[in-house]
């Protein structure tokens, strides 16, 4: 069937596919704004994320990229994000945004549990960012609100990723993106699987990549790098231990 | 007439008396066996065509699949757990044993991810070399897909064409940094190892070479009436659900959507160089193999052009000797040969990372697999596995 074998030529250029245009800058010229901009600056130690430099400044902001050896120079700092979709989403959410901010060229968006699905739902639906890259979570197990969960979101029409985060207590569960981004449904698996985080209303919330009835989350802070569990080890490797 | 001689593996045909097709209407009679029309199968974890221990159970009518669930992580050794107990340093080995036919870009992606935490840059003349070695490591992993998939279906030949020339590759790799495989080749703020002296003939000489063996490996292939058969219109995925279900890399271009982090958001030095992004029609398994041969095509020309232009100076930007970044987070994700390879990084400003997150694409490809397959049939499978392109030491980690 010579028909058959004539494939789409590769090498021409798609009309149908998205284009993404000449590569944006990786931070927009009005980020380099002065912090004096209003943006819900987190002031209270408490509600502070982690990426907030916590040390005292020795030094005012130096670029890092000096590697002089004398004292240690101090890093970015998270930049207020000024743009249209930040202002609206605050103008609409009001402190229901805790942050949004800009580090190193990065643009994220600390917002309150109660509205992460709204957030997420409207990102993919209004403002374009129809592919979730990731979903992954970090422990922080001294903060009351233990777990930040950070959903890295990427924009095909405006070539532009964006990261959510949203600050959630131990045992708390998480509305599942699944329904927004079939992706999800395993990168949230994989959370379960590590931080024991559930999510409601996934449609198979299970272990991922450890066995069915293992006990512990491994990526939890206070889970030893060597713990293993040694009960589901001897009864279904039938070896005293896996070390 | 004896029991025995009634038996039908002893009927002849012609002969009086019960037959096969006595006793097979007696086994349909049989309540039980008339309402099985699902029947559940174990493909894997030890098959030699789910390239390493997957593990999927289909669910067949007959042989079409109705559906299929993957059981991973035979492989998981909790790479994120490791790198939050090792230094930045210390780390940048293991990454190179998550995908391990291009651990090349594996270490590309990380070193750029740290250096974006410590604001570095690495110099003019590292990330020529880097994008060098990088393009070099997507070719030969793609000569591994190709090999492995092309034999999945039963096309023997390629993986022997495709292993003797990667075999150039890997020398290349080995004179280069000592190390075939898990090569260890980036340091963070550049390059630890300076060119050796005859890197660039060497690599115009594969680059010649290569591309009369690409046009072999396509004569064998492309027009070939079984091959086609096989492979087109098998395991189509369009762009809506390409990118619902967060596939990158080639089988989201051969899907049409014409997007690479390459030229999306460049990295390194790739903003110098010309080259093309392809794209297939219809997403189906013969365009993603259109795809990723016309990708190695692409792939010689990146290196051509940084071959002819690699500047002089510096191969590593000034890092402390103890790399303490900032604290802070980054997320920083490069065009790996499988798709988008992502790092998620937390620093809170000692030696060791706070939180590694990886970002792996096979992981998030394979689970396009369920939508790929339903309808097909089992042979099908083996060869969406192959299409997928996984590495299941990058989908475990």
């Amino acid at each position: 069937m010579p028909e058959e074998t004539k494939g789409p030529s590769p090498a021409s250029p798609q009309q149908g596919g998205e284009k993404p245009p000449a590569p944006t800058p990786p931070v927009p010229a009005e980020t380099a704004a002065p912090q004096a901009v209003a943006a819900p600056q987190p002031e209270t130690p408490a509600a502070a994320k982690p990426a907030e430099p916590a040390k005292p400044a020795e030094k005012p902001a130096v670029p890092a990229t000096a590697a002089k050896p004398a004292p240690k120079p101090e890093g970015p700092k998270p930049e207020p994000w000024e743009s249209d979709l930040a202002a609206s989403l605050r103008s609409q959410y009001g402190t229901g945004i805790r942050e949004a901010c800009t580090y190193v060229g990065q643009k994220y968006l600390v917002v309150d549990k109660s509205i992460l699905y709204e957030i997420l739902l409207r990102m993919r639906d209004d403002e374009g960012f129809d592919y979730c890259v990731d979903i992954t979570a970090v422990h922080y197990p001294k903060r009351d609100e233990q777990f930040d969960m950070v959903y890295v979101l990427y924009s095909f029409p405006k070539n532009e990723r964006v990261r959510i985060k949203t600050q959630i207590k131990d045992g708390d569960t998480v509305r599942t993106a699944s329904g927004i981004w079939e992706t999800a449904n395993w990168l949230e698996r994989e959370v379960y699987d590590m931080f024991g985080i559930s999510f409601d209303g996934h449609p198979d919330l299970k272990r991922i990549l450890l066995p069915e009835g293992w006990k512990g989350y491994p990526l939890r802070k206070d889970y030893p790098i060597l713990q293993q569990d040694q009960e589901w080890v001897q009864i279904n490797l039938g070896i005293e231990s896996g070390q | 007439m004896s029991d025995f001689e009634t038996d039908y593996r002893h009927a002849k045909p012609g002969q009086s008396g019960p037959g096969v097709t006595d006793y097979l209407d007696l086994d349909t009679k049989d309540e039980t066996f008339l309402d099985a029309t699902e029947l559940v199968l174990n493909m894997g974890p030890q098959h030699p065509s789910t390239h390493g221990v997957l593990r999927v159970i289909l669910k067949l009518d007959g042989e079409k699949v109705l559906g299929t669930e993957c059981i991973i992580g035979y492989l998981h050794r909790g790479v994120e757990k490791i790198g939050e107990h090792r230094t930045y340093a210390m780390f940048n080995p293991y990454v190179d044993r998550m995908d391990y036919v291009a651990s090349v870009s594996n270490g590309l992606g990380y070193c750029e991810a740290v250096e974006k935490l410590l604001s570095v840059e690495a110099p003019p003349r590292a990330q020529y070399l880097r994008v060098i070695l990088t393009e070099l490591c997507r070719i030969s992993s793609h000569q591994v897909w190709l090999g492995t998939h092309a034999l999945d279906i039963g096309a023997l030949t390629p993986l022997f064409y495709c292993f003797r020339d990667r075999e150039e590759i890997l020398k290349i790799f080995e004179k280069y940094c000592g190390a075939r495989l898990t090569t260890h080749a980036f340091r963070i703020g550049g390059c630890l190892y300076e060119a050796y002296d005859g890197f660039e003939q060497d690599c115009k000489k594969f680059c010649d070479a290569f591309l009369p063996k690409l046009d072999e490996y396509e004569e064998l292939l492309t027009t070939n009436r079984i091959w086609v058969r096989r492979t087109k219109g098998v395991g189509i995925l369009n762009p809506e659900d390409c990118i619902a279900l967060g596939v990158t890399g080639p089988v989201l271009r051969a899907s049409g959507v014409k997007w690479d982090l390459r030229k999306a958001q460049p990295y390194e030095s790739y903003k110098d160089f010309d080259f093309e992004i392809p794209t297939g029609l219809n997403g189906d398994t013969y365009d993603r193999y259109l795809v990723r041969i016309e990708e190695m095509r692409q792939s010689v020309r990146i290196i051509r052009q940084a071959v002819d232009g690699l500047p002089t100076g510096p191969i590593i930007a000034k890092v402390p000797k103890v790399i303490k970044p900032p604290v802070g987070e980054v997320y920083h994700s490069i065009e790996a040969p499988k798709g988008e390879l992502g790092y998620f990084i937390v620093s809170d400003g000692s030696t060791q990372p706070y939180r590694m997150r990886v970002r792996p694409p096979s992981f998030v490809n394979l689970q396009a697999l369920d939508k790929m397959v339903r309808g097909l049939l089992v042979a099908d499978v083996v060869a969406v596995i192959g299409t997928l392109d996984i590495v299941l030491g990058e989908v475990d980690r």
